[in-house]
């Protein structure tokens, strides 16, 4: 299915697994970014935009490498934007249940696959950028995606791949091995 | 030819052929594990697991067409030489590969990824105290190896100090650091395996367990590597059948009291070069 930005209702009909191709504008988004916008405000229009987490190389003007960050990090940061209107949330390795609980109805997180730096950077283009102050990496960089290939990790009806995934290999573990007490959480 | 302790000219071949070897590995996979990948592509019967490997292969031709790293996460430098018995062991060796792990970090560019452990302070040019992490074997020819580790499977790595007993446990210690790293490392994966030798041994034969080929398996490797492919995690833990490329194992005498079982993470992006010393 093809994804436009900035995201409406569309998204609603996503389901966890579903394979989707996004072009439009996104915004990169790492820790200190999050910590900067909950101060100062975001600095682009939140309604239905799209947040990457991603900490790019952009070398004259140019994205050389661009692959996601790991999200979890994000957990305790990402509440706002939701609130604020974010519909879309794109990284890897999924993120904790209170994110899932707020993506209910609103929105959708984008798994995209970690390591392909280049493919990400190969289909974006960087068109601007705000808080550059904080780095190349922290900086919030306004971004055009050009059918970026994405996986529904987390639905807007609490569909979580992620936490489905690693039941189920939880369960197969126990089994093969006869574990009766869970060992870790 | 005999090579004095002073020989800048040696310092200088080693710092080219580290060098050159950081640019082999940042941007193109080893055939062994580009062939791994592609043949669990080809077997794999989940649906998004196969647009995973669609993206993974993707990326690695378009890492090659343009010389640039494979991932964004160029890791820390990991340096094995092997010392043929004209070259002496001295400072020199160290010297050299330092100053090819600098030239490689301006010159490729890698991601300055080294920091002091607790000031977090970052040296800039991926050496610092005690990095590149240099390991030297005997040989007959004076080589370089690199293995650049990233973070994201590094720091789901485990140590175990087993019991005696727990011989038949190895796998199920296998298959739980797998559990509970999930698709944190970025799966598919290659396992090093180190097994016995003491408590640090222990973890240098897992990670040299990575320089191993990854397309041939002993029946013990077979059966580690399919104990974590039925916990079905899948590429970047959204799940499938391939959970790991492989599994590779080192072993080493041990005290008749202790069983150290260490395991290595590595990504799907397992990158290594070799290069030889042009003296």
């Amino acid at each position: 299915m093809n994804l436009t930005t900035p995201l409406g209702d569309e998204v609603l009909d996503l389901r966890a697994g579903d394979r989707v191709s996004l072009s439009g504008t996104i915004y990169t988004a790492r820790d200190e970014a999050h910590l900067r916008m909950m101060d100062v405000g975001i600095p682009f229009d939140p309604e239905g935009a799209v947040v990457y987490h991603c900490g790019p190389v952009v070398k004259d003007g140019r994205l050389l490498v661009a692959g996601p960050t790991t999200s979890a990090r994000m957990n305790a940061l990402t509440g706002f934007l939701i609130d604020a209107g974010v519909r879309g949330l794109i990284g890897k390795g999924g993120m904790e249940q209170e994110v899932v609980g707020r993506l209910r109805g609103r929105g959708v997180y984008l798994a995209f696959t970690g390591g392909c730096a280049v493919l990400a950077a190969a289909r974006m283009q960087v068109t601007g950028v705000y808080f550059e102050d904080l780095g190349m990496a922290e900086a919030v960089w306004v971004i055009e995606a050009d059918h970026l290939p994405l996986t529904v990790g987390i639905d807007a009806h609490g569909g979580d791949l992620f936490a489905a995934t690693q039941e189920k290999a939880k369960t197969q573990f126990h089994q093969r091995f006869n574990i009766k007490q869970d060992t870790f959480s | 030819m005999m090579v004095n302790q002073a020989d800048p000219g040696l310092v200088a071949a080693l710092a080219d052929a580290t060098e050159q070897a950081f640019r082999e590995a940042e941007t193109r996979l080893p055939p062994d594990v580009l062939a791994a990948l592609r043949r669990a592509a080809a077997v794999e019967t989940n649906r998004i697991a196969k647009q995973e490997f669609d993206n993974i292969l993707e990326n690695i031709a378009l890492a090659g067409e343009r010389g640039v790293p494979i991932c964004q996460d160029t890791g820390v430098p990991v340096v094995y030489l092997s010392l043929p018995p004209d070259v002496p062991f001295s400072s020199a060796l160290f010297e050299g590969v330092r100053e090819g792990v600098r030239r490689a970090t301006s010159s490729i560019p890698l991601r300055p990824n080294v920091v002091d452990p607790i000031t977090r302070q970052n040296t800039g040019d991926n050496t610092g105290l005690g990095m590149p992490a240099v390991h030297v074997v005997p040989g007959d020819r004076l080589t370089v190896t690199v293995l650049p580790k990233g973070a994201g499977s590094e720091n789901v790595s485990r140590i175990g100090m087993l019991l005696p007993s727990q011989v038949s446990g190895i796998q199920e210690f296998v298959a739980e650091t797998m559990l509970i790293a999930g698709g944190r490392p970025c799966p598919p994966v290659i396992l090093g395996v180190g097994i016995g030798g003491t408590f640090d041994m222990a973890a240098a034969l897992a990670k040299e367990a990575l320089l191993l080929p990854v397309d041939i398996m002993d029946n013990y490797e077979q059966e580690l590597c399919e104990a974590v492919n039925a916990l079905g995690i899948g590429p970047m833990g959204l799940g499938g059948d391939v959970t790991a490329l492989a599994v590779k194992v080192k072993r080493a005498s041990c005290h008749t009291a202790s069983l150290p079982v260490a395991v290595n993470v590595q990504c799907w992006a397992s990158r290594r070069a070799s290069v030889e010393v042009i003296r």
